[in-house]
């Protein structure tokens, strides 16, 4: 709309939607104040302004050698992600490029096992990962999340590739262009900036999966999620180092998804939105 | 577009996606099936046998076992509830001019990014505990006694916090959808003599239809799956009341080792998220002719 | 160089038949411009001679070598778009760069040819800029300059103009036209816009459903239509094409005459009516005529007309310029 809005139409809404916007986020914004308190500090009753200490930071690492799960949730994210990359790009290339008349039936296929509950088949895949020595361990993980992710990736990755224009493709072919060639010098620095937006929304589903980072790890590969779930009763962290672990925890994929709403809107609606 | 240069290569290129989905469906399906219809207990296989339906009879007979059809159900279509009213009416707030309105947006949207085990321990510990928590503060402050969420709620707990988690992802789907709204047509109906609350229900909800379909058969998808927040808080007590249909299954897989019990447990939830994928395939497969 | 034959070509989707049959010679240094309706199988014609589709059956012949199973990049031809397709990821002078550095050629030599492609198109000043930072005839002129750089047999063109305003059109029209004289290389032109064909083709072929309903040079076609449909789609505006009476008394299913054919006279003349719409355009007035019997004529009036509307008026057609059409469609 063109017209301008009235100023105080504007200042109902600003105050509306900051204070709506503030509650949401408030368990977030509270669990981050509470970090930097000290444990005394943190059940001493509802106090918004904390003394800014780090000490829960160093105990929690000092305790729980928190670093590890950490380093394994980066390592499983990335991980899964460069793997299903390399799988998932020849596959969403062709589609796109080359798709037949089987294309659109194979990709809402490869959509629907995304759909498949994960409990269905716990004990199967437990003792499948036994057998083959993958429990507990990190390369296991990656698969798993390559599997269970792949679909959303393909996807994402046909939807981008499916814009750039055919047409572009054609030029460099009449221009000489062998197929790596069109490849190497057309089609992928015009795929780059899908490639990366297909990355960054791979990692933080990765990073938050809660279901087969809990079930098939024990010490060794446990990312963040089994940690964090392991202290579910009241013996374990107290409200000060488990804020300190919580913030650490989601501080990274917070980051990452406020750069992502696009991608994910994206990613997740499967084109239904747009 | 293309030519006999490109067709043979794309098959090779499809195939190790196709392949390993493909596996990774069948194989561990087919063993759950298989399972499903025996009573197997690998720590003590004495009575293991053949029983036909008998474990998906329990389902109906045993009340444990259909309260966590039940408890699953209710949670899904509690958590759609709050989340399309709830994403609604935050989409039209946010679609209003305003200032800072990105960090309005981030702010949001922040919730759906927490992983479900710090989201759950963070609303247990700080929000609801009775002692310590935050509900426990206000409770105090107005003289009444504190809610302990969790054993007086449990259900209602794990439906709240799912809620919070969801509640960015339908505002933002519904968001998108809504500023995709022609701004021409809002104004053609402003012309036609229509009033806000006229437009909303004959434009803006028809158009928002489409974004609620998808919101709704999205999440049921994943409503159907919630597994670690009960896991983190009530451990699906007290008794059976918080318990759903993916906590039921590991239950009785992981900690009872009635594997046949679980796999019957497994192939139900399989059946109803078929369902829901039913009508979101169609849903797709309309957008994809396009 | 530049010499195209078509021979029995054929495309067929599926079932659905795109061109039955087309045999077509295209000679060297010829200006050809296929030219009809949406959906007439211009451009896929166009793309069969690029590569850019196989036939179905059927040889498509360069300079006498068959290059039916050819790849597009071994064909020696250069393709301009319609949406011009430039990269959009690399400057001005890498796009019309890249043609060359495909073919291996040296950097010494790449420069050069790109700064003489540059001159003859005015873009010079623009080789550092990216496809974005440029306007539609610029972009168009860089996707002309990446065909030059190849140095090819023969120029093909995707309807280039479609995508620009009318002031743009008339522009690019005439440096394409001018490019044509300059290089005296062949240019096959696909355009649904038949002032265009006429403009700027040497040769038109006139395309309906895949079939080829006429070949000539404009003033050919314009003069001797060989059916209705070249007859109705050559010419601006339209010739009227008149069945009834008038065109049985004529030994005709259908007469056509050209507005520009008919005299109007306030007095007398062969056909009776009244004046309806009026479009002045300055230099001509098109006067639309009820005539009696006869349907709305559209008459070429001289310059400045006074007719009110619901005025009688009498046309006369120029015996000379008249059409006579069978039941078949064709010219009699």
């Amino acid at each position: 709309m063109a017209r301008a809005v009235s100023t105080e139409h504007k200042i109902v809404a600003t105050i509306g939607a900051w204070i709506v916007a503030l509650l949401i986020f408030f368990p977030i914004l509270y669990t981050i104040i509470t970090s930097f308190k000290s444990e005394t500090e943190a059940i001493a009753g509802f106090n918004l302004i904390p003394s800014f200490t780090t000490e829960s930071y160093a105990e929690v690492q000092d305790q729980y050698n928190y670093f590890k799960p950490f380093l394994n949730s980066v390592l499983i994210s990335v991980g899964s992600t460069v793997i299903a990359l390399l799988i998932a790009v020849p596959a969403a290339w062709s589609m796109a490029f080359s798709p037949t008349r089987r294309t659109k039936d194979i990709l809402m296929w490869m959509l629907s096992t995304k759909m498949m509950p994960a409990v269905a088949v716990l004990f199967p895949m437990y003792i499948i990962f036994r057998d083959l020595g993958l429990l507990d361990s990190r390369f296991g993980l990656m698969v798993m999340l390559t599997m269970i992710n792949l679909p959303i990736v393909v996807w994402m990755l046909y939807t981008y590739f499916r814009e750039i224009p055919g047409e572009i493709l054609e030029a460099s072919r009449m221009d000489g262009a062998s197929l790596w060639g069109e490849i190497w010098y057309v089609l992928t620095p015009m795929a780059v900036p899908g490639i990366a937006s297909t990355m960054l929304l791979n990692i933080i589903l990765a990073w938050n999966e809660a279901f087969w980072t809990i079930r098939l790890t024990t010490t060794e590969a446990a990312p963040l999620t089994a940690f964090i779930s392991s202290f579910s009763s009241p013996q374990g962290l107290f409200w000060a180092k488990l804020s300190a672990a919580s913030t650490l925890a989601i501080a990274p994929i917070l980051i990452m998804g406020w750069f992502s709403q696009k991608q994910l809107v994206r990613g997740l609606t499967f084109g239904a939105v747009k | 577009m293309a030519t006999r240069q490109t067709h043979g290569l794309a098959r090779l290129m499809l195939a190790p996606s196709v392949i390993f989905l493909f596996i990774w469906m069948i194989v561990p399906l087919a063993f759950t099936l298989w399972f499903s219809f025996q009573q197997y207990n690998p720590l003590n296989p004495i009575n293991d046998r053949f029983i036909g339906f008998g474990n998906y009879a329990l389902f109906f007979s045993n009340p444990a076992f259909f309260s966590a059809i039940l408890n699953t159900l209710i949670l899904v279509v509690s958590v759609l509830a709050i989340t399309v009213i709830g994403g609604i009416m935050l989409a039209l707030l946010l679609d209003q001019p305003m200032w800072g309105q990105g960090f309005v947006r981030i702010l949001v949207i922040s919730p759906f990014f927490v992983m479900p085990p710090v989201a759950a321990l963070v609303w247990k510990n700080m929000i609801m505990h009775p002692g310590y928590g935050v509900t426990a503060d206000i409770a105090r402050f107005f003289g009444l006694q504190p809610i302990d969420w969790f054993a007086q709620w449990p259900l209602f707990s794990i439906i709240l916090i799912v809620a919070w988690q969801w509640l960015p992802f339908a505002t933002l789907i519904l968001l998108t959808s809504l500023q995709s709204l022609d701004g021409e047509q809002k104004e053609a109906a402003e012309m036609d003599g229509a009033g806000f609350v006229s437009r909303f229900i004959y434009l803006t909800l028809p158009h928002l239809s489409r974004g609620i379909t998808v919101v709704i058969l999205i999440q049921t998808i994943f409503l159907l799956a919630v597994y670690a927040e009960i896991l983190v808080t009530t451990n699906g007590g007290p008794g059976y009341a918080s318990t759903n249909l993916p906590f039921l299954v590991y239950q009785k897989a992981s900690l009872e080792f009635k594997i046949g019990q679980a796999s019957a447990g497994g192939i139900i939830a399989v059946i109803l998220a078929n369902i829901v994928a039913f009508f979101l395939m169609r849903a797709v497969g309309k957008n994809l002719d396009k | 160089m530049g010499q195209i034959t078509l021979s029995n070509v054929n495309k067929t989707f599926g079932s659905t038949v795109i061109i039955p049959n087309i045999n077509l010679e295209i000679d060297d240094g010829e200006f050809v411009v296929f030219v009809g309706p949406s959906g007439c199988g211009k451009s896929t014609l166009l793309r069969l001679i690029a590569g850019l589709e196989d036939t179905t059956s059927g040889t498509i012949a360069i300079d006498g070598k068959d290059v039916t199973r050819a790849a597009p990049a071994k064909r020696g031809l250069a393709m301009v778009f319609q949406s011009y397709a430039l990269y959009p990821h690399m400057t001005v002078g890498k796009n019309i760069a890249f043609p060359l550095k495909m073919a291996g050629e040296s950097q010494e030599v790449i420069d050069k040819k790109v700064a003489d492609a540059a001159r003859v198109l005015n873009l010079t000043n623009y080789l550092e800029r990216r496809p974005g930072q440029l306007s539609g005839g610029q972009r168009q002129r860089v996707a002309i300059g990446r065909a030059i750089v190849r140095n090819p047999s023969a120029f093909l063109f995707d309807e280039p103009l479609s995508n620009l305003d009318a002031a743009l059109r008339g522009t690019m029209r005439l440096e394409i036209s001018e490019l044509h004289h300059q290089l005296k290389t062949t240019m096959v032109y696909v355009t649904h816009d038949q002032v265009e064909a006429m403009t700027m083709a040497d040769k038109i072929v006139v395309l309906n459903a895949g079939n080829i309903e006429q070949v000539g040079s404009p003033l050919d076609l314009y003069r001797s239509p060989k059916n209705l449909f070249v007859a109705g789609f050559i010419g601006s505006p339209k010739m009227n094409l008149i069945e009834g009476a008038e065109a049985e008394k004529r030994g005709a299913k259908t007469i056509g005459v050209r507005p520009e054919h008919i005299g109007i006279s306030t007095d007398k003349g062969d056909w009776k009516g009244t004046v309806g719409v009026a479009e002045h355009l300055g230099a001509d007035t098109f006067v639309h005529v009820h005539a009696n019997g006869l349907g709305t004529i559209n008459v070429r009036a001289g310059g400045e007309v006074q007719l009110e509307h619901g005025q009688t008026v009498y046309l006369t057609p120029d015996p000379a310029k008249l059409h006579r059409f069978g039941a078949d469609g064709n010219a009699l």
